[in-house]
């Protein structure tokens, strides 16, 4: 099944992806020829039950895993056979992540962690945006605060700006609400929803949560490492219903 | 990238700071070596210098050969005569002629005034040419007939005042003089230990047995003649066996001897500087890749910011530049207190060095410097390598660990090859023949530093089976001791801690207080600080203490002996810093032992007389009026001393001694050529000569051996024997000739040692007569066979105490390591902690767990250690004839018990901040 792309030009394009991780007998096909497109300025959820192969699609689209066969194009660049420079260059230009674990540097300031991909390839932040940024994400009180002084609703929202601040053509987002609370999550996600809509910024995320999903412009259901089902943007019942009917959960 | 080194650095600060104390303690024994040493340079150059103020040139007596060394054999005076016809060369504005020699002062209590090792300088002065005198006097006048002037310094120490009278010794017995001044040297405020004495010339002629003869001429220039004009009309009257030299030349060939020795002190130093630094680079190269470990998901998070590898590579890299430097500057600074310190112990031990002031050297800045921050980065840049292998995808991963690197599997053999490789450069420097000293210990020094890198490469392999032998050891030992140290540490800190903040009733907790601070009294000043700190911050001691047991715990000890196989090449490197550390302290132990044994036998081969005469510190030479005054002992039934100087042969200068004609009696040979009855006939052309001299020069009984002395003549020897010195070693020469024939041509002759058979052999009797005959001798005691070797062994054993001492700071460095680890081991595993506090392990427990790992892991560096230096030590015995190979079981015991206690301690502090972790904390902790 491919995933339509709504005549939008598709930033991230996935053809015929599979992955199996171990040999012979003990194989695990986490994917079993999954293609999929992500259209620029989306947002873009992917649903499953645990251990369909969600995250390994996640890490392969994101260039973190190689595919065992299959191609992958970001930006129009096949990154599947790159090698490590090249997707090191991919990485700061087109790139960004959102991780459930938040991933922050705890030595660093949550300014220092925010501006951190920039600092890497040796830019500097325009400070208009920055400020913009920190204002939209809520942080501009707690810029000088260590990792350990924020709350994980807080360290999230700074791994929000992370992922923003060099504006990269997309951003991958692996369960960014699985370890916090509802209400938390619920602003995460409105943080999210408000980046795609304001700055156009595509992200694809993961989720296990119907009410996430109900903010998605389009929402994948992947089952036993095949995309089973795709909607466009629906609501939360939908969501639940699609769930029951394919009998996932 | 930058900032980032340096907040990961200062995030981790103890762990950081833990990591660098190898660097520190290894920098700061080689800057503080060279700090030491440069200071001791230039206070000598100072006095050399001050020798030959107002001095031009000077004028000294020249033996017929290069001399080697400082040993016995000086340059023989000259006729006094010389002075006047110099005085009168146009070109001579002042001329002032001078002998000097050894002068013991004697104190009041009858002993020679000594300071450590230092010299005790004579000779005259003359108050008429007051520019050439080096002495300041400082109270009194100068000497006349009969009289003296001594340092101020031993008229402090020894309560002496101008007009008392001290008695002085040079060549003959005591002479009582009057003290008729108190001088010191020049401008140098300590000029070591050394202790002076001045005379005026004919007494001091009359002292040092140089009637009529000086040692030295100084001369200053008329105005207008240079230096060069000087030396060069001076040089045209110059009869032989003189030298004039320019008064620089003369100070720094003065300086040549103590310029070789403190380089050979200098290196020797640098050499234990050089371990420590080896050491601290495993330590750091262990915590680095532990940290590294523990970061790999913070690399990984890099990874997926688009960090480049060279960008982690540079980061970590960054971070051991960083700790290097600090390291080094803070070692650099500690060096100077070692400098300082080490000056105050030489003097405490009696071995005052000349100081002016320490010598801070841009030189020393800068290799202290680069040899920390080369270190350092050396030991980062695997650690650093391996980080730049962690892949982005770690980021996402649950307890992602590093991945191993691609050589993996290789790294056994590679292992057993480097190790392999050192031992055949080991074994290749010992017994391939012809290697330059200077080849020959960088083989040996390369050849081992191979093995101990292959073997801690290895051992990895050998931690298992290893940790579960060791297991039941650690266990019985750490019983063993914590049963010694209860009454004395455990008790005590119990009580003392029940009786400052404790319940119970007040008579009880008083009572407590008191017994504890009887059994303990350096711990009741422990605990009374903690009980201020508590009093004055918020801080709270762990409280309420258990009781004290020594009894093992067993779950406890079971987990900790678990985890010490768990990650495997960890432990392994944890114990290869102490490895290294004990095979060396074994290597010395082990030769050390080697060495006495073949000693005492070589003894007891030669020394077949009943006393041994020597001097007071048992390597000076005594000069002969001594053994001529035992000789005069009722009783004596045969003497002989043995001469010790130099002598030229061949075309190279040899180590020569001379016997009496009763030598047989007193000193046995083991033949080859020749028998006993030879050594009492050399007469005045006889020699006997070494086996391995005799095959080195084809020598056989008759050749002829004609034989240069210092003072220019050639005896015209023939051989009549030759003999094989014992392994031990021997007091002889290449050549040994008869000791009129010595004298004849040896000015200024010097007794090593004087052997003697009395009627009746040792008795009380006997000893009582030497004792009475030597009294006029204050330098010289009279020792019996076993004595002989007892102090001879006892000053072979105060070096090898130097080297442990030495070594003791490798080891140091090593516990560090061990610390490192354990608190690097806790922190990683704070929620297993958590987990098992929570499922109900006791403080005592964890504490217990830890130190388990603890002594286990010390454990296995001392076997592979002590395995080690026994094997080198295996063959450097094998190859020395001079060292046999003896293992010093009880040493090895005590090393072994030493290991045990840095592992105790080293677990002191991690198991406290693992005990401290409160579960509920340690749970919730990512
Ligand atoms: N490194 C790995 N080695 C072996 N098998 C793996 C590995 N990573 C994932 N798998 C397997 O691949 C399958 C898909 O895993 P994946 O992590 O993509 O699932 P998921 O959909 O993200 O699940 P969850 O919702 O629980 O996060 C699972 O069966 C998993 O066991
Ligand atoms: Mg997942």
């Amino acid at each position: 099944m491919v995933g339509n792309t709504d005549g939008q030009a598709s930033v991230v394009v996935a053809t015929g992806l599979e992955r199996t991780y171990g040999e012979g007998d003990t194989a695990v096909h986490a994917l079993r020829g999954v293609s999929v497109q992500v259209a620029a300025g989306q947002l873009t959820a992917v649903m499953g039950p645990s251990g369909s192969g969600k995250s390994t699609l996640m890490h392969i689209l994101a260039g973190l895993d190689k595919p065992t066969s299959g191609s992958v194009l970001i930006a129009g660049t096949e990154i599947t056979t790159l090698g490590d420079d090249a997707l090191t260059k991919l990485r700061r230009e087109h790139i960004g992540f959102i991780f459930q674990f938040f991933n922050l540097l705890p030595m660093l300031t949550a300014r220092e962690n925010v501006v951190l991909p920039l600092t890497i390839a040796g830019e500097k932040p325009d400070p208009a945006y920055f400020d913009e940024l920190i204002a939209r994400v809520g942080l501009t009180d707690r810029l000088t605060h260590r990792p350990a002084e924020l709350s994980g609703g807080q360290q999230q929202r700074v791994a929000i700006a992370r992922a923003l601040v060099s504006r990269p053509t997309v951003i991958f987002a692996d369960e960014p609400t699985g370890n916090l609370d509802s209400r938390t999550s619920n602003e995460i996600l409105h943080l999210m929803r408000s980046s795609v809509d304001d700055y156009g910024q595509t992200t694809v995320m993961v989720t296990h949560d119907a009410r996430a999903a109900a903010m998605a412009d389009r929402v994948l259901f992947l089952a036993d490492g095949e995309i089973v089902k795709e909607t466009g943007r629906t609501s939360q019942g939908e969501i639940l219903q699609i769930i029951d009917s394919l009998d996932l959960q | 990238m930058i900032r980032f080194a340096l907040r990961g650095l200062l995030g981790r600060k103890l762990r950081t700071a833990l990591t660098a104390i190898g660097v520190v303690l290894g920098v700061a024994l080689v800057s503080g070596t060279f700090v030491l040493t440069d200071s001791i340079s230039s206070a000598f150059d100072s006095i050399f210098t001050e020798n030959y103020k107002n001095t031009d040139a000077a004028i000294t007596g020249k033996a017929a050969f290069e001399l080697s060394g400082d040993s016995a054999g000086t340059a023989p005076p000259f006729d006094q005569g010389l002075l006047a016809k110099v005085a009168e060369l146009p070109e001579v504005g002042a001329a002032g002629g001078a002998v000097g020699g050894q002068a013991q002062l004697i104190g009041r209590d009858g002993k020679a005034v000594a300071f450590g090792g230092a010299p005790n300088l004579g000779f005259s002065v003359d108050p008429a040419r007051p520019e050439f005198n080096t002495l300041t006097l400082v109270k009194g006048a100068w000497p006349t007939a009969g009289q003296v002037v001594i340092d101020t310094k031993t008229a402090e120490a020894k309560k002496f005042a101008t007009g008392d009278t001290i008695g002085v010794q040079a060549r003959g017995a005591v002479q009582r003089m009057q003290i008729s001044g108190l001088v010191e040297f020049g401008a140098v405020s300590s000029i070591g230990g050394a202790t002076l004495a001045g005379f005026d010339l004919p007494t001091a002629q009359q002292l040092f047995d140089k009637p009529g003869k000086l040692d030295q001429i100084l001369l200053a220039a008329k105005d207008g003649v240079s230096t060069q004009q000087l030396v060069d009309a001076v040089q045209k009257i110059l009869p032989a066996g003189t030298q004039v030299r320019s008064a620089d030349d003369q100070a720094a060939e003065d300086a040549k001897g103590t310029s070789s020795f403190l380089t050979f002190f200098r290196t020797f130093l640098l050499v234990f500087g050089g371990i420590a630094l080896f050491v601290g680079s495993f330590v750091i190269a262990n915590s680095l890749s532990i940290t590294i470990a523990q970061r790999t998901r913070e690399f990984a998070t890099l990874r997926t910011l688009g960090a480049s590898r060279r960008q982690v590579l540079n980061s970590v890299v960054l971070e051991a530049l960083l700790t290097g430097l600090v390291s080094a500057v803070a070692g650099l600074f500690l060096g100077l207190g070692i400098a300082t310190g080490l000056f105050k112990i030489f003097d405490a031990a009696g071995l005052t060095l000349p100081n002016n002031g320490l010598v801070f050297r841009t030189r020393t800045v800068v290799v202290a410097l680069a040899v920390g921050v080369v270190v350092t980065l050396l030991a980062s840049l695997r650690p650093a390598w391996r980080a730049t292998r962690v892949p982005p995808i770690a980021a996402v991963r649950e307890g992602a660990t590093l991945p191993p690197g691609r050589l993996h599997r290789f790294r056994p053999l590679g292992a057993a090859l480097l190790a392999v490789a050192g031992v055949a450069l080991v074994v290749s420097g010992l017994f391939v023949d012809g290697l330059s000293t200077g080849s020959l210990l960088s083989l040996l020094a390369i050849g081992v530093l191979l093995i101990f890198i292959g073997i801690a490469l290895f051992s990895a392999r050998l931690v298992r089976p290893l940790a579960a032998a060791s297991d039941p050891v650690a266990r019985w030992s750490v019983l063993v001791l914590s049963i010694v140290a209860w009454p004395l540490f455990s008790l005590p800190y119990w009580l003392l801690r029940r009786g400052f903040w404790g319940s119970g009733s007040t008579a009880s907790r008083v009572g407590g207080l008191l017994l504890g601070a009887v059994l303990n009294p350096v711990l009741l000043v422990i605990v009374a600080l903690m009980a201020v700190r508590r009093a004055v911050s918020s801080w709270q001691p762990e409280w309420p203490a258990e009781f004290p047991g020594v009894l093992s715990d067993r779950p406890a000890v079971g987990i900790g002996g678990q985890n010490s196989r768990r990650d495997p090449h960890r432990t392994a490197s944890t114990a290869a810093a102490l490895m290294i550390g004990l095979a060396l302290v074994t290597l010395v132990a082990t030769l050390g032992a080697g060495i006495i044994k073949p000693f005492e036998d070589a003894v007891d081969k030669i020394f077949s007389g009943d006393y041994a005469i020597t001097a007071q510190n048992n390597f000076s030479p005594l000069p002969p009026t001594v053994a001529a005054a035992v000789a005069k002992v009722p009783g004596v039934d045969a003497l002989s001393s043995v001469r010790g100087g130099q002598g030229r042969a061949f075309g190279e200068t040899i180590q020569i001694t001379g016997v009496d004609k009763q030598a047989p009696d007193v000193l046995r040979f083991d033949w080859k050529s020749g028998s006993q009855a030879t050594l009492g006939e050399l007469g005045a052309d006889g020699a006997v000569v070494d086996a391995d001299y005799a095959d080195k020069h084809g020598l056989a009984v008759g050749s002829a051996l004609p034989l240069e002395t210092v003072a220019g003549k050639t005896l015209p020897l023939q051989v009549r024997g030759i003999f094989k010195p014992p392994a031990g070693g021997s007091p002889f020469g290449s050549v040994t000739i008869s000791t009129s024939a010595f004298d004849a041509t040896n000015p200024q002759p010097l007794d090593l040692y004087t052997f003697v058979s009395l009627r009746g052999g040792v008795t009380a009797a006997n000893t009582a007569a030497l004792q009475q005959a030597l009294s006029t001798f204050p330098n010289a005691k009279a020792l019996t066979r076993e004595q002989f070797k007892k102090v001879q062994s006892d000053s072979i054993k105060s070096l090898l105490n130097v080297l442990y001492v030495l070594l003791a700071l490798s080891v140091l460095v090593s516990l560090f390591g061990i610390v490192n680890t354990l608190v690097l081991t806790v922190f990683e595993r704070t929620r297993e902690l958590g987990m098992l506090r929570a499922i109900g392990l006791t403080r005592r427990q964890v504490k217990r767990m830890i130190r388990h790992e603890s002594v286990i892991t010390a454990l296995i560096g001392a076997v592979i250690g002590i395995l080690l230096g026994l094997g080198l030590a295996l063959l450097l015995a094998a190859r020395l004839d001079e060292i046999s190979f003896a293992v010093p079981t009880g040493q090895l015991l005590l090393f072994a018990v030493v290991s045990v206690v840095v592992g105790i301690f080293a677990a002191i502090w991690p198991a406290r901040r693992a005990a401290r972790l409160d579960p509920l904390e340690a749970l919730q902790y990512e």
